[in-house]
């Protein structure tokens, strides 16, 4: 049975925050309210390591191409967030944890419950 | 701290702390037992250019050491006569957060430089032991339209940095700046500092049009030869260049930059047959990564066969004289087919002739579990590419650390 780890209040969270939290002596989860959706992945990059959630969350970045395929410019898309990881630059897609220019790689996902006004996550 | 992102706000973010930042390295270290044997990062850097307003009070010519008093202290809208200029924004826009936050590090005021108080707190969180400490902007300075700035620039870099940072902290030492832009004032280089217990051996910043086989520079490496330390070629990018920087993506430009420039100077290197005019100095092509090893190799060997004449006093095929060099490890690229880099390892013989380097703080580090987690290595082969092999090439006295240390 999974472990339950109190993350805190929902009520102290606001759209886009994230709070980082212990799982156990030497990892730790972040927990992320993005979209009105709670996600928790592990803080740790299956690249070489660094702490992927202590990074930013970024807007997936888009290329706008003209009917006539020329190029004009580029844009955020807020629709996709992105978990940054810090050490080197991996982008994490927030809703799955795949890595976006690689989907094979991933942040370990962790399921989040909502209880009351607490916030748990399940590792 | 707040970092602009692609959100409407900012976001804030905590201030940089490097051993907060590298917790996961060690425990990394922790886990993989890293105190048990000598790590030696052949290639960190520092950030020359936040200690500028001491190092220009080294120079020697007084016209130049105004000029540089002047640029560096302040109100002069930007400009520098000493960094030729690199467009570039190695961070990804702020993603690798170590750069925008890095002026928010605290370090204690004492008397211990800065750069020594940076340098040891990720030297610690990886496990790193002993390290070759390189500048920043200055990989750079090559391009320098002024060679007697290259020469005067240098020469003050390299008596402040070993009287302000070798100096204070013995597990850092450093591959000497030489002046490669004016041939005798990288002569008189080697001949200054070449003897030091601090310079492990001579740097050539690979960015420059200068040709490696040129006669001028003959003195320069026998001199290196007879001190009996290496000579390294550290690369770069750079933007401005018309071919690798013939891209709108600085991915493409530092991708190929990186490579381009050691590979050029290598093959003008072995086709001139330096490894027969001096055959002890060694060689060391840093900051490459691995994966241009085996296209070179192939390349040359494949015209030299139908060009021999070209390369007449070469005694073996090219890809011969190359897996006697040295090469740093990092950006090591990992291809999903590990078998792709195994080979590799196998063609320049890294057994003997691969050494581990971080480019930390730089964005595209790597920590050493890079080498250490590699399937196809026993401890004993991952012990020497993260050590062994660069104590003894730069016959590095690690007893303090490692009092019974034996070559593996």
């Amino acid at each position: 049975m999974a472990k339950e780890i109190l993350v805190g209040k929902a009520s102290d969270f606001k759209e886009g925050d994230k709070k980082i939290v212990p799982n156990g002596k030497t990892s730790e989860i972040g927990v992320y309210l993005v979209h009105g959706n709670w996600y928790a992945y592990a803080n740790l990059c299956p690249h070489q390591g660094g702490p992927a959630c202590e990074g930013l969350l970024m807007a997936k970045v888009e290329e706008i191409i003209a009917e006539d395929k020329t190029y004009q410019g580029m844009k955020f898309n807020h629709d996709e967030m992105h978990i940054v990881c810090p050490w080197h630059g991996w982008e994490f897609d927030i809703a799955d944890g795949q890595a976006v220019a690689d989907r094979k790689w991933s942040l370990r996902k962790f399921e989040v419950e909502v209880r009351g006004e607490d916030v748990y996550v399940l590792a | 701290m707040d970092i602009p992102t692609s959100d409407i706000h900012k976001q804030a973010v905590k201030s940089l702390d490097t051993t907060s930042l590298l917790t996961n390295a060690a425990r990394q270290r922790d886990a993989r037992n890293y105190d048990a044997f000598p790590i030696v990062d052949v290639d960190c850097h520092h950030y020359e250019n936040e200690s500028i307003s001491e190092i220009v009070k080294y120079i020697d010519d007084p016209v130049l050491k105004q000029m540089g008093m002047l640029y560096t202290g302040g109100g002069t809208g930007g400009q520098t006569p000493f960094n030729p200029g690199l467009v570039g924004y190695q961070d990804v826009a702020g993603r690798v957060t170590r750069y925008p936050l890095r002026k928010t590090e605290t370090t204690p005021g004492d008397d211990q430089h800065r750069d020594v108080h940076l340098s040891l707190r990720w030297m610690d969180a990886m496990g790193v032991d002993y390290v070759c400490l390189f500048p920043t902007p200055m990989l750079s300075l090559g391009l320098h339209p002024q060679p007697e700035v290259e020469a005067a620039l240098a020469k003050a870099y390299n008596r402040w940095l070993l009287e302000n940072i070798t100096a204070k902290e013995e597990r850092i030492k450093t591959m000497m700046y030489v002046p490669f832009s004016d041939p005798e004032a990288a002569y008189e280089t080697v001949k200054e500092f070449g003897d030091h217990p601090d310079v492990i051996g001579f740097m050539i910043v690979s960015v420059r049009y200068h040709a490696v086989h040129s006669n001028a520079y003959m003195k320069t490496y026998a001199l290196m030869e007879e001190l009996g330390k290496p000579l390294g070629f550290h690369s770069n990018y750079n933007w401005n260049d018309r071919l690798v920087g013939n891209s709108n993506r600085f991915l493409v430009t530092h991708a190929l930059g990186f490579t381009v420039y050691n590979a050029v100077h290598l093959c003008n290197w072995v086709v001139n047959a330096m490894p027969e005019r001096f055959p002890k100095l060694k060689t060391v092509w840093i900051e490459s990564g691995l994966a241009w090893i085996p296209w070179v190799m192939q390349r040359l060997d494949n015209d030299y066969k139908m060009r021999w004449s070209e390369a007449p006093s070469l005694k073996g095929l090219p890809s011969e004289y190359m897996r006697e060099m040295f090469y740093t490890s990092q950006p090591m690229e990992k291809p999903d087919n590990l078998d792709v880099l195994k080979t590799t390892f196998d063609m320049i013989n890294a057994d003997d002739q691969l050494l581990w380097a971080s480019d930390y703080p730089h964005w595209d580090m790597d920590v050493p579990s890079v080498i250490y987690d590699l399937p196809f290595l026993d401890e004993r082969q991952k012990h020497k590419m993260l050590g062994g092999n660069a104590i003894d090439l730069f016959n590095l006295d690690v007893s303090k650390r490692f009092p019974n240390y034996k070559p593996a």
